[in-house]
């Protein structure tokens, strides 16, 4: 009784701003985005030219060293950023916006489209999303727009399978009888009674998902299935460190800008789980 | 709890060929053309060796023509064969699969055990330094990218340190041993080589780590999570209150307790790991499952790529259906309908 009463009285922020790791998350990603915009600005050399001798050791210089092209480690490390943050951000949109959609309608209407649409969910979600996502990359062809494809076709049912359960459940609640008793037409009843109710658990997981989504797209890059030579993507510049194995700076850059991302993406998304579901804390 | 098990085996096959299907329709908007793995370069403008190859590979016929034969051939267990090592991809796939499943089994072990001791010392001891050293582990668990810190951890360990040793299953300068399980260390302990039995362990450790630490992440967290909700229960404080030691009223009163959230979260993480050993071969050069995908991936070879998918996604709804007959061993209350 005391708890509920507690969970009632808290201010809406408390506590998650007070979390130090929320906090660390926005700033990373801030940062990020801040040089996925001024990439141009902030990069000390151009990514594509040689602008060293090749495979030099981390120096002052040049702070991540140089590749096998004799390019600047740093600036090719700032400038995937512009790949790898806006792909996750079309990936994750794109799945929300036609899992969401698909899951509405079956979850609406029980009828063959639903069934139909659910079991194509079960079938896509019965395999392993990297093997899925690796064979549909494979049959568009590598390539940054395919691979995005490839995460869109395997990321949408999770959004489906959600989006169709929080209908299932809010159709059910007398406000939506007395929309259907006042006459109003299927569309309606939906987008305005329903929809309004169903986002917050398809927030948490879009916003969880982030991160994911760029280690799936790194991971593709990184087996050739993504980005091409000499995008400067994060998961195929760590691909070209491997093919000199001895000049380990040449991933080491790439990697960590993925590390911090993802880090950041999951701080924001257990912040985001905390403020709305108190009790997982 | 039998009529359950006969209708998810009975799902089965429905599902692989919902995901041939979705194959099959995918390659009609390819761009890529599987030619480029077949021909030469430079035969790729003469038009004889290019129509021979079409019919050769069966490229000239329609597609629903195709999708038949490929369905009929898998319902007689062909796969077809491989554009790349022209060999049946059946073949192919059961050469590399015990090389994956004893690394998948090893991760799987580092993950669960190291991802169960790590969430039970981190939930006894809340809040303390455990917890906190815990809780990072399991969040760059999920962070890094398997694939990097597998290269890091090579380069660190094997060529800075020379503690562990580089890529591969077993020393190259030993003679592997006679392959009739095909796992290393099984069959060097057949073979009675102790030297390469210690080899292929110590070619063990660092891809099964890298693989099973966001296994082990994951699963401590679960743990942490739920045994401290159980700990905080009543029955915990009349366990003790009986006078029953520590050791006992965590292992057989509260542990126990966890068991079926546990098990689901492994089941699910055999999908990650499947996942995640597609980019550990890659860097360790595992001869397995994964890198086969990974070159079949690059070289366009649709039918080793489909068969790749087939096979992983069959181990994987096999593991579920395990998981959910675990689920009533583990707690009698569940009924599977």
């Amino acid at each position: 009784m005391i708890a509920t009463a507690r969970l009632y009285l808290r201010k809406p922020f408390a506590g998650t701003l007070a979390s130090p790791m929320l906090l660390f998350g926005v700033a990373v990603i801030l940062f990020w985005i801040v040089v996925t915009l001024f990439a141009d600005h902030i990069a000390p050399y151009e990514p594509f030219e040689m602008v060293a001798r090749r495979l030099q050791p981390p120096s002052w210089q040049h702070w991540f060293g140089t590749d096998a092209l004799g390019r600047d480690v740093l600036s090719r490390t700032l400038h995937g950023a512009r790949h790898s943050l806006p792909i996750a951000l079309v990936v994750v949109i794109f799945s929300v916006v036609l899992g969401s959609a698909a899951g509405a309608i079956a979850g609406y209407r029980d009828g063959l489209v639903g069934s139909a649409i659910m079991r194509l969910v079960d079938v896509t979600l019965s395999f392993p999303p990297m093997l899925l996502a690796m064979a549909v990359a494979a049959s568009l062809g590598p390539g940054l727009g395919n691979a995005a494809l490839a995460m869109i076709a395997v990321w949408w049912p999770v959004y489906a399978r959600l989006m169709r359960a929080q209908v299932l459940e809010v159709r059910e609640r007398e406000h939506v009888e007395a929309a259907i008793a006042g006459g109003a037409g299927n569309a309606r009843i939906l987008l305005k009674h329903i929809l309004p109710l169903c986002w917050t658990p398809i927030l948490i997981s879009a916003t969880m998902d982030l991160g994911q989504v760029i280690l799936l797209a790194a991971s593709l890059s990184f087996i050739g299935l993504g980005a091409t030579p000499p995008t400067p993507e994060w998961g195929s510049m760590i691909s070209d460190g491997a093919a000199f194995f001895y000049n380990w700076w040449i991933a080491f850059g790439p990697g960590l800008a993925i590390v911090s991302v993802v880090l950041g993406f999951n701080f924001i998304g257990d912040g985001v789980r905390d403020y709305f579901d108190p009790r997982s804390r | 709890m039998s009529h359950y098990i006969f209708r998810r085996l009975v799902a089965m096959p429905f599902l692989v060929l919902g995901i041939v299907t979705m194959a099959f329709f995918l390659t009609t908007v390819t761009k890529g053309d599987p030619l480029t793995a077949l021909v030469s370069e430079q035969q790729l403008n003469n038009p004889e060796v290019v129509a021979a190859a079409r019919q050769r590979w069966g490229l000239d016929k329609s597609l629903p023509e195709r999708y038949v034969t490929y369905v009929s051939n898998l319902l007689h267990g062909d796969m077809g064969t491989s554009f790349v090592t022209k060999r049946p991809v059946l073949t192919d796939i059961a050469a590399r699969l015990p090389a994956t499943l004893e690394l998948v089994i090893a991760a799987m072990l580092v993950g669960t055990t190291s991802g169960i001791v790590l969430g039970l010392l981190a939930a006894y001891y809340r809040d303390s330094a455990v917890d906190q050293i815990a809780r990072v582990f399991a969040l760059l668990g999920s962070s890094l990218p398997v694939f990097w810190i597998g290269l890091a951890l090579l380069f660190l360990l094997s060529v800075h340190f020379q503690i562990l040793p580089g890529p591969g299953r077993i020393d190259p300068r030993m003679t592997p041993p006679p392959p009739i399980t095909g796992l290393m260390t099984v069959d060097t302990l057949l073979a009675g080589d102790i030297d390469g039995f210690r080899s292929a362990v110590s070619h063990l450790v660092l891809p099964s780590l890298v693989l099973g630490w966001a296994v082990a992440g994951t699963i401590s967290r679960l743990v942490r999570a739920n045994m401290l909700d159980v700990m905080a229960k009543e029955f915990i404080l009349t366990a003790r209150a009986k006078g029953a030691g520590e050791l006992r009223v965590v292992f057989r009163h509260a542990f126990r307790n966890i068991l079926v959230p546990v098990l689901t979260l492994i089941s699910y993480s055999f999908a990650y790991l499947i996942t995640g050993a597609v980019l550990t071969e890659a860097v360790f050069t595992w001869p397995g499952m994964g890198s086969y995908a990974v070159q079949a991936a690059r070289s366009l070879d649709f039918p080793a790529i489909i068969g790749v998918t087939i096979v992983g996604g069959m181990m994987f709804l096999v593991t579920n259906l395990l998981t959910d007959i675990a689920y009533v061993i583990a707690n009698p209350r569940v009924r599977l309908t």
